[in-house]
């Protein structure tokens, strides 16, 4: 067979037959994912790695063995970032978890402007992460005159100190972090309650089902994936939380809001001296080997859901 | 879990099932839920939990209908609330900001703060620095996305599944780890020892590495008919003409989700122009306000901030479904 003899040759290859079979023009629109991804991506992930064995000036150099991440685990802040973390991700959850879910099996049932709703919802999600922060430092303002302690004293209660008190400090954070991504898991809830076939509603309605018995019984079970799913991409955003503990209070007070890639990002930034990448680097790998283990449960979870 | 619903036949590919692979559940949402507009369309509306039948009866019409518009109100005050305030205090005197924040004007307007904002705290360089960002940021996703998803889908070279792997193992690292190694290198780039600090290329680049941009892309291109392509080839249309004239016109709905992402985000960028833009001239509004928050009159600087949120405000309701689409996705996942 000629064909075949043709595309032995070509299969064997001389560099003159590979760029007649566009090799090299497959390799043109190659360039700009190799460099781009090899250098922003590829190169740091293996450098993250070899870094966290090693101490650095940028000048010289040198293997420290387990060094850096004996250093992290004696930081005393270790354990407090570890739980203010925590502590974060819990108020989170409590705040942007149940509200949404309800938010949104109602938003379902809207029968007209139900694009408005939706909207609405989602405005806050746009809106520039520092420009809100900004905005709502200024509401928590702790004098009386500040927007939050006016709102409390037309129902009666005393200002309250918001961020410059240790056990208010975290949930007012919370606070301004769930206003600013409740939109998005709303959308999400949505998009899953539009997926529930009619079929399932209407089998409810022959055996004579009312609305509360087909919300729980045909509508919450058809949302556990999506619970899941919306309850992972949540721990794994809040474990990375840095622009509200780094702007509302720098960490403070008294270390009340350092959070984990707060202290990641002192131990690399925060000394005008020069960083302590090592160290820095050792902690994010840390961190990352626990998001990764919660990813390749999501991922595993989101197949599984996807094929059954 | 086993959800057993009965799925009718296969729909035609859409621009969602492009990302079926990266939100399963969600995409497959999307899908679901147009299969079931178009099977419910005898009735007029898609079929949720209360039926049509279930709003005519007096214990839910008079339950619903309130909660629906307490629901309006509660979404009105918390979610818009803040931002008309902040619309207030741009053009509000400090001195009325501070003594009495939730007054109506008690002492007229103060336009100038506007103005201020804009001349005196250089809000207008700092501004055109943002747009400029975004601008070169975008325009590197877009060009890593489409050449590598076309590579991947399209031109299929043999080397093109190990790429691949390569391009989704990114997904599961999580941003965090990159944050110092990212930024040794651009401090010190490799082969040509140049420091990218203090250049916008600093942020440029490194925005073109998003994996999910790739995916995205790449599963739009396997959905589009390879008959065209075929076509093409037999007219003689080489790699590079079927890339620009054909494959780039056929996929405008998958980049205008990637190019309103890509704005968006390097508009609500911070920690890494924080890190490479140490230059105040060359900072990004995100980057500028928090430096300029204490030595600013409260007055200008919530006019800087308004200034700040009305292109990404503005977008949003020019591209609403775009946006919405986009989210019910799941957003892009983060790393």
């Amino acid at each position: 067979m000629t064909t075949d003899d043709v595309v032995l040759r070509r299969r064997r290859g001389t560099p003159l037959t590979w760029v007649q079979g566009g090799g090299l023009s497959a390799l043109v629109f190659a360039l700009p994912l190799l460099v781009i991804f090899g250098v922003f991506s590829w190169l740091p992930i293996v450098r993250a790695v070899v870094m966290s064995f090693q101490k650095t000036n940028l000048i010289t150099t040198s293997w420290v063995g387990l060094q850096n991440f004996q250093n992290v685990f004696a930081d005393p802040l270790l354990p407090v970032a570890t739980r203010n973390t925590l502590w974060f991700a819990l108020l989170a959850l409590v705040f942007g978890y149940p509200i949404p879910l309800v938010a949104a099996v109602l938003m379902r049932e809207v029968r007209r402007a139900k694009g408005l709703y939706s909207a609405l919802a989602y405005l806050p999600v746009v809106v520039p992460p520092v420009v809100a922060v900004l905005l709502w430092k200024f509401f928590y303002d702790p004098r009386p005159e500040g927007v939050f302690n006016t709102i409390l004293g037309w129902v009666g209660i005393p200002p309250q100190p918001w961020l410059q008190s240790m056990t208010m400090a975290m949930p007012s954070l919370v606070l301004e972090a769930t206003w600013a991504a409740a939109g998005g898991t709303v959308i999400i809830y949505l998009a899953a309650l539009t997926a529930v076939p009619p079929e399932l509603y209407d089998a409810a309605e022959v055996d004579g089902a009312g609305v509360w018995r087909k919300v729980w019984h045909v509508l919450v079970p058809q949302l556990r994936g999506v619970l899941f799913i919306t309850l992972i991409l949540q721990v794994i955003g809040t474990a990375q939380v840095f622009l509200e503990p780094y702007l509302f209070t720098g960490g403070g007070p008294a270390n009340a809001t350092v959070t984990i890639l707060l202290l990641i990002y002192r131990y690399a930034f925060g000394n005008s001296l020069g960083g302590n990448y090592g160290e820095a680097t050792a902690l994010s790998l840390l961190l990352a080997v626990f998001l990764a283990v919660m990813s390749l449960v999501y991922f595993r979870l989101t197949r599984r859901w996807s094929t059954s | 879990m086993t959800t057993t619903s009965p799925l009718g036949p296969a729909s035609p590919p859409t621009v969602l099932d492009a990302a079926a692979g990266e939100e399963p559940e969600a995409a497959r949402a999307v899908t679901r839920a147009r299969r079931n507009r178009k099977a419910s369309s005898d009735d007029g509306d898609d079929r949720s939990a209360v039926s049509a039948s279930d709003w005519r009866r007096p214990s839910v019409r008079w339950t619903l209908g309130p909660t629906h518009w307490l629901l309006l109100v509660l979404l009105v005050v918390w979610c818009v609330g803040p931002l008309l305030l902040l619309a207030k205090f741009a053009v509000t005197p400090t001195q009325d900001i501070l003594r009495t924040p939730m007054a109506i004007f008690p002492n007229g307007i103060a336009w100038s703060n506007l103005s201020e904002a804009w001349n005196d705290v250089q809000v207008s360089k700092y501004f055109a620095n943002t747009i400029v960002l975004a601008a070169g940021a975008w325009f590197s996703q877009i060009l890593v996305a489409t050449t590598g998803g076309y590579l991947l889908s399209v031109l299929r070279p043999r080397y093109a599944r190990v790429l691949q792997a390569a391009v989704l193992a990114t997904l599961f690292v999580p941003a965090v780890v990159l944050l110092v190694p990212l930024y040794l290198t651009v401090l010190d780039t490799p082969v040509f020892h140049t420091s990218l600090v203090n250049s916008f290329w600093g942020v440029w680049l490194p925005a073109g590495a998003s994996a999910f941009n790739v995916v995205l892309v790449q599963r739009f291109f396997d959905n589009l008919p390879r008959e065209v392509f075929e076509a093409a080839r037999v007219d003689g249309a080489g790699p590079y003409r079927l890339f620009w004239s054909i494959v780039l016109p056929m996929s405008k709905p998958i980049l205008g989700v990637v190019s309103i992402f890509a704005v968006i985000a390097s508009w609500k960028d911070f920690l890494w122009p924080l890190l490479v833009l140490r230059n105040p001239d060359l900072q990004p509004l995100s980057v500028r306000l928090p430096s300029i928050e204490a030595t600013t009159d409260k007055g200008v600087l919530m006019a800087a901030l308004a200034i700040s949120t009305l292109i990404p405000i503005v977008l949003f309701l020019v591209f609403q479904r775009m946006f919405l689409r986009g989210a019910g996705l799941g957003g892009a996942v983060k790393g």
